[in-house]
């Protein structure tokens, strides 16, 4: 046998893991974050700084002043709620990316609210009536493509995502139209009355203890109650949820109402609690950056609390590296993106290893 | 030997911590059908990848012709002449025969119809296939796309030819028509591997058998020197009895009484053509027929899933008015105590979710449950442990998901939540499907069991053997027809296969 007819083993090959404990899966997508920032470190150092100061800015200007821990606060609330709302759809493997459009939507009814009855109610129960018919017209909005998903099996993502530009148009005519501030030179919805600002606790708008509270709700509605088991069986297999009597189009329907409603009490937060105003960029990627969250805690709601507050740091810390060294605020989007992009691939890690090319055992015979 | 072509030596392959082939060494010789016989899980499968090139395996080698070769894809298996057909085949739907078989093939200048259907004809000739080249796959009938297959093989110059699971789908007559053809590639010369399970085809086509058990070779014998009841025992690796304890009914009380039940799929082909037929409490009854001709539509439209029209009567009890199931809801009628199991092919898609855990699972059945918006998931807990008990699951505890226990356990978890719930009609599809000798038995025996507790059973199964021998009844279906309802203890496997592939006259038994 001549040497040539002896073909090699591959150099690297990809084969299957055994089960990891769950103890070292953790600790491998700990890992990946810190590969993530050690990855960022080198972009900060071929821009030209140094990446411990940096860093050390970022945590100085979001969370080690008063200020800076309402403003990082102020950027937590909403993306934790949109990342609740999210929770239940994607569970369901109903790819909900229209948190974007069912924020705005919800915040369009409030500011209509907001502009127009708020001298003719109470305020207590102005802040009730909005807060309901925001989660109303959030969850019929997220309805919309839930009932096209179930009835004629469209695609849920498309959907999803082409609703937002309809609800961000469809504030761009309100803006540039019927609630144009005619005192303004360029078109803006007016800002809202004192009446209809949301008051504060520990000087950020009381929606975070809203929020907080719908961590508990999310958390037990998807662990504990009979809709919640639905929602997982739909996720995992349409058709054993069919051959256990559930009704699958009941359940998609009724899961993405819920989900929609949360959103939509997000954007109710949103103008009445934060901007005091409708503008186009009022869901400002929340609904988008709401998927990384859901999808970096794998939909568990108390991870969620962690991962936006982490993501806020880093959102709000940035603005302040801007300041300070001249980086870009978008800095921060691209360590996120690191962040994900390591995070992805560590489960690749956990699932599979790869296998050298032994030494040769040697082509004789 | 010295006609040895392919030897393999020490092959290993495991994925993850499941060991699928442990040092396993083979001869396949030139002018011989050898068996691969073994269990599901077994690893013959997973053997004859590695030689077809679709695995890698971590260790061992292979040779051929006496030379140390590498496969790492089937081009390669291809350029020494091996060849597989999968069991799920690998043609695609739009395109004629013939441009299947030259697919991939990358030949130089213009694909040339004439000289590729002469030369599929040649073979055709030669070995006795019928086909036509310019047939598209899509109106093809099942054996009719297995016989391509194995053409395509011949095409590209195969002269080691593996089956997998070749007559799974095959009807008896269908079965002896592909042996004829097999054994006259043996005779030329060529050879055949076939991967099974079932033990009278070995008895029937194979020169030798080749017997893997949890991937590990444990016998290599002469067909003519062995016999069932050994390599039964070397595949399972205890001895064990092969029969069915299948009791006389007593006092069969009517349960279902279908009456023209007919369905239409989304392209208007009649799916269902008015069947009708009663099911007994005490009783058996079997669902025979070529693999998607009706049995799917038929049980989901008892069961609700399925838009039918025509009635379909449910009696409670003796004396009670028959209740009218059609236009009910799945959840109505499962409340009834009508249950369905289905097994698909992939085992777990129709009644089990494989990332939860035993009790998640037997949760889908209770679930609902009282008024209460909370779910209960003690009850589940308990009613997992007992299966488990009882049926002899074979798992680390009940909190572990159900896709990482083997397909038998699976199984027994959900026919025994099936039978927790103690169903007045019991129907099961392919409820063995997959599953060794020896787990298979013991479901048939629980279906026995709630015969004699009076239910009304409906089994559809694939294995013909095994339905002439368990049901007191079977009615077999054609193309969504009613070929004929056969006594179960009078007839034959041959008399059914026949009610399967035409409607040989209505035929009907008298009597219980």
């Amino acid at each position: 046998m001549t040497a040539e007819n002896i073909k090699k083993e591959p150099l690297i090959r990809v084969a299957k893991r055994p089960e990891v404990s769950s103890k070292k899966a953790m600790l491998i997508r700990f890992s990946s974050i810190i590969v993530a920032l050690l990855l960022g470190g080198l972009i900060i150092l071929a821009l030209g700084f140094n990446p411990v100061a940096v860093y050390g800015d970022i945590v100085k200007g979001s969370l080690l002043s008063g200020t800076a821990l309402k403003a990082t606060a102020k950027i937590a609330v909403p993306l934790l709620g949109a990342a609740l709302a999210i929770a239940p759809a994607f569970k369901m493997k109903f790819w909900n990316c229209g948190a974007e459009g069912q924020i705005t939507v919800g915040a369009i009814v409030s500011t209509y609210f907001a502009l127009n009855l708020v001298d003719t109610l109470p305020r207590p129960v102005f802040f009730v009536v909005t807060f309901v018919v925001a989660a109303i017209f959030g969850g019929l909005w997220g309805l919309i493509p839930a009932f096209f998903k179930a009835r004629w099996g469209t695609n849920e993502t498309l959907f999803t995502l082409m609703l937002n530009y309809i609800a961000i148009g469809f504030v761009k005519y309100l803006r540039i139209g019927p609630w144009m501030d005619k005192g303004q030179m360029f078109p803006k919805v007016p800002m809202f009355d004192k009446a209809a600002r949301l008051p504060e606790v520990f000087g950020v708008h009381i929606g975070w203890i809203i929020i907080l509270a719908l961590v508990f709700f999310i958390y037990i509605y998807m662990t504990r109650t009979k809709h919640g088991y639905e929602i997982a069986v739909v996720g995992e297999s349409v058709s054993t949820a069919r051959y256990s009597g559930m009704n699958v189009a009941k359940v998609i329907m009724r899961t993405m109402f819920l989900s929609g409603s949360i959103a939509g009490i997000v954007g109710w937060m949103l103008v009445c609690g934060t901007n005091y105003t409708l503008s186009d960029t009022t869901a400002n990627g929340y609904g988008f950056t709401a998927i990384v969250v859901a999808w970096l805690s794998k939909l568990n709601p108390f991870v969620m609390v962690l991962i936006s507050a982490f993501l806020a740091v880093l959102q709000k810390g940035s603005n302040t590296i801007q300041t300070n060294f001249g980086i870009p605020a978008s800095a921060s989007e691209v360590l996120t993106g690191l962040i994900l992009l390591c995070m992805l691939g560590s489960e690749f890690f956990i699932n599979y290893h790869f296998v050298f090319r032994k030494k040769t055992v040697g082509g004789e015979d | 030997m010295d006609n040895a072509v392919i030897q393999i030596k020490n092959l290993t392959k495991t994925f993850g911590s499941v060991v699928a082939n442990d040092h396993v060494s083979l001869e396949i010789r030139h002018g011989e059908i050898l068996a691969l016989l073994g269990e599901n899980g077994s690893g013959k499968t997973t053997l004859m990848n590695m030689l077809s090139g679709i695995y890698y395996p971590d260790s061992g080698e292979i040779f051929v012709d006496g030379k140390e070769v590498l496969i790492d894809n089937p081009r390669v298996a291809f350029g020494y002449g091996i060849g597989m057909v999968h069991q799920h085949f690998k043609l695609v739907d739009v395109l004629t025969a013939a441009e299947n078989m030259v697919l991939g093939l990358n030949e130089k200048g213009r694909l040339n119809t004439k000289a590729i259907g002469e030369k599929i004809r040649k073979i055709c000739d030669q070995y006795g296939f019928n086909i036509d080249p310019d047939k598209k796959i899509y109106d093809m009938s099942v054996s009719e796309k297995q016989t391509v297959e194995i053409v395509k093989m011949l095409y590209r110059g195969v002269d080691i030819l593996i089956l997998d699971e070749p007559t799974a789908v095959l009807t008896p007559q269908e079965t002896e028509k592909l042996f004829t053809v097999l054994r006259n590639m043996k005779k030329d010369g060529k050879a055949v591997i076939i991967i099974t399970h079932k033990l009278n085809e070995v008895m029937a086509l194979s020169d030798r058998v080749a017997v893997l058990r949890k991937g590990v070779h444990v016998g290599d014998l002469i067909t003519s020197e062995t016999n069932p009841q050994e390599l039964t025992n070397l595949m399972v690796g205890h001895s064990i009895t092969l029969n069915i304890n299948r009791t006389l009914c007593e006092k069969p009380v009517k349960k279902l009484e279908v009456k023209n039940l007919s369905c239409v799929g989304d392209d208007g082909v009649k799916i269902l053509d008015n069947v009708s037929f009663d099911a007994f409490g005490g009783e058996v009854l079997g669902i025979a027929g070529i693999s998607g001709c009706g049995q799917k539509e038929l049980l989901e439209g008892i069961a609700g899933l399925q838009k039918v029209s025509g009635s379909i009567k449910f009696y409670s009890d003796e004396n009670s008015e028959p209740e009218e199931l059609n236009g009910k809801s799945p959840k109505d009628i499962i409340k009834k105590g009508i249950s369905l199991s289905f097994v698909p092919e992939d085992r777990l898609g129709m009644g089990l979710i494989g990332n939860m855990d035993l009790a998640d699972n037997m949760m889908l059945r209770s679930y609902n449950k009282g008024k209460s918006p909370f779910a209960d998931r003690k009850a589940p807990a308990e009613l997992a442990e007992k299966v488990v008990d009882e049926l002899e699951v074979v798992t680390p505890g009940i909190n572990v998901p159900v896709r990482n226990l083997s397909g038998g356990n699976v199984q027994k978890i959900l026919v025994g939540r099936e039978i927790a719930s103690e169903p007045s009609v019991l129907m099961s599809a392919y409820a063995v499907r997959g599953l060794d000798i020896n787990t298979s038995y013991i479901i048939y025996n629980l279906m026995n069991e709630q015969k004699e507790r009076g239910a009304a059973v409906i089994y559809v199964g694939e294995d013909l053997d095994v339905l002439v021998e368990l049901c007191d009844r079977i009615l077999v279906l054609c193309d969504g027809k009613v070929s004929g309802i056969v006594d179960g203890r009078n007839t034959t496997k041959e008399e059914v296969g026949l009610l399967m592939t035409s409607l040989g006259g209505e035929k009907e038994v008298v009597s219980l």
